[in-house]
């Protein structure tokens, strides 16, 4: 949204490209995975969604309400975003990341670049966000989740990320910086991060 | 009850004054447009004006319109408390690429300084 936004001069460290499987803290396996675009892979994820806690909500996502949260997904899981699930053994998803492009791939080239949501360069940047349901948070999952997330994202050539996060979001932030996110902006309500992955 | 509505031009205060105009119509209250400088809208202050203008003309309502120049969300709550106005209205923000609700500057200004209630429009 915002034309000037900044992103760090030096890029990311190299993510290791998803499947990717693990035990989380508790001894549970735990897959994290390429999301795949089927009936099953998009009945899983509302399934996740309408069980989701609403105090785990950000900024008004995920939706509350299943048709809400089929309509918002219908417009996160198209072709020209990156989604990984985390997985357990019986294929329930217990976790999603994605990235948004901020001009969709039907709106760009033939003059939409002139749009404010591309950035300097003439590159797309994408935005990110992260959910574990709650029972699963606190073991990992969420920090392999991310991963498999950038490293699908570096293997596809995105190059821009940035995402915002509530202030008291301790955890969110520590795990942000940890994957190498840096503070973008500070005068809003939430904090804006970004990565630069390419 | 006297509304103070304040527009910047971005597509979530347009829908302000509209729900804006449409809640005044139905209780009674007495509108008063603000056009503001929003140094994030497209439209120039006096576009957004004319809109105004357009948007009252279309329904037959009558609301005093001004134009605020100036520190958008300063101006705003300084006209409201020193007015006598009982509410300001604004826009419910944007929504960003993956759907995430993004308040804007001007909000974020009034609903942390303003003395009299404040409703932002979803």
């Amino acid at each position: 949204m915002s034309p000037d936004r900044i992103y760090p001069d030096d890029v990311a460290d190299e993510f290791e490209r998803p499947p990717i499987s693990f035990a989380d803290r508790e001894d549970r396996p735990v897959t994290v995975r390429d999301h795949e675009a089927t009936d099953e892979g998009f009945e899983s994820l509302v399934e996740m969604y309408v069980a989701f806690d609403p105090e785990d909500r950000a900024q008004g996502i995920p939706p509350t309400g299943e048709q809400q949260v089929r309509d918002w997904l219908e417009h996160i899981l198209t072709g020209d975003c990156v989604n990984v699930v985390a997985v357990l053994d019986d294929g329930r998803r217990i976790g999603h990341a994605t990235l948004v492009p901020d001009v969709p791939a039907s709106q760009r080239d033939s003059g939409a670049s002139e749009n404010a949501s591309r950035s300097g360069d003439g590159e797309v940047a994408y935005e990110l966000a992260i959910f574990v349901l709650a029972a699963y948070q606190g073991a990992g999952i969420g920090t392999s989740l991310i991963r498999g997330l950038l490293g699908a994202g570096q293997e596809q050539g995105v190059e821009q990320v940035w995402l915002t996060v509530e202030r008291w979001n301790h955890p969110a932030v520590a795990l942000y910086k940890k994957v190498g996110f840096e503070t973008s902006k500070t005068e809003s309500f939430e904090l804006e991060m970004s990565l630069r992955l390419n | 009850m006297r509304t103070l509505v304040g527009i910047g031009g971005s597509d979530d205060s347009l829908r302000a004054l509209t729900v804006a105009l449409d809640r005044a119509a139905a209780a009674g209250d007495d509108v008063t447009v603000a056009v503001v400088e929003n140094p994030d809208s497209e439209l120039s202050v006096e576009a957004v004006e004319r809109r105004v203008h357009e948007d009252l003309d279309g329904r037959g309502v009558e609301a005093e319109v001004r134009v605020l120049r100036g520190h958008p969300g300063s101006r705003l709550v300084e006209v409201a408390d020193s007015e006598g106005f009982d509410r300001i209205v604004l826009g419910g923000g944007e929504t960003s690429p993956l759907g995430k609700i993004t308040i804007g500057s001007i909000a974020e200004f009034v609903l942390l300084n303003a003395n009299t209630t404040v409703t932002l429009v979803r």
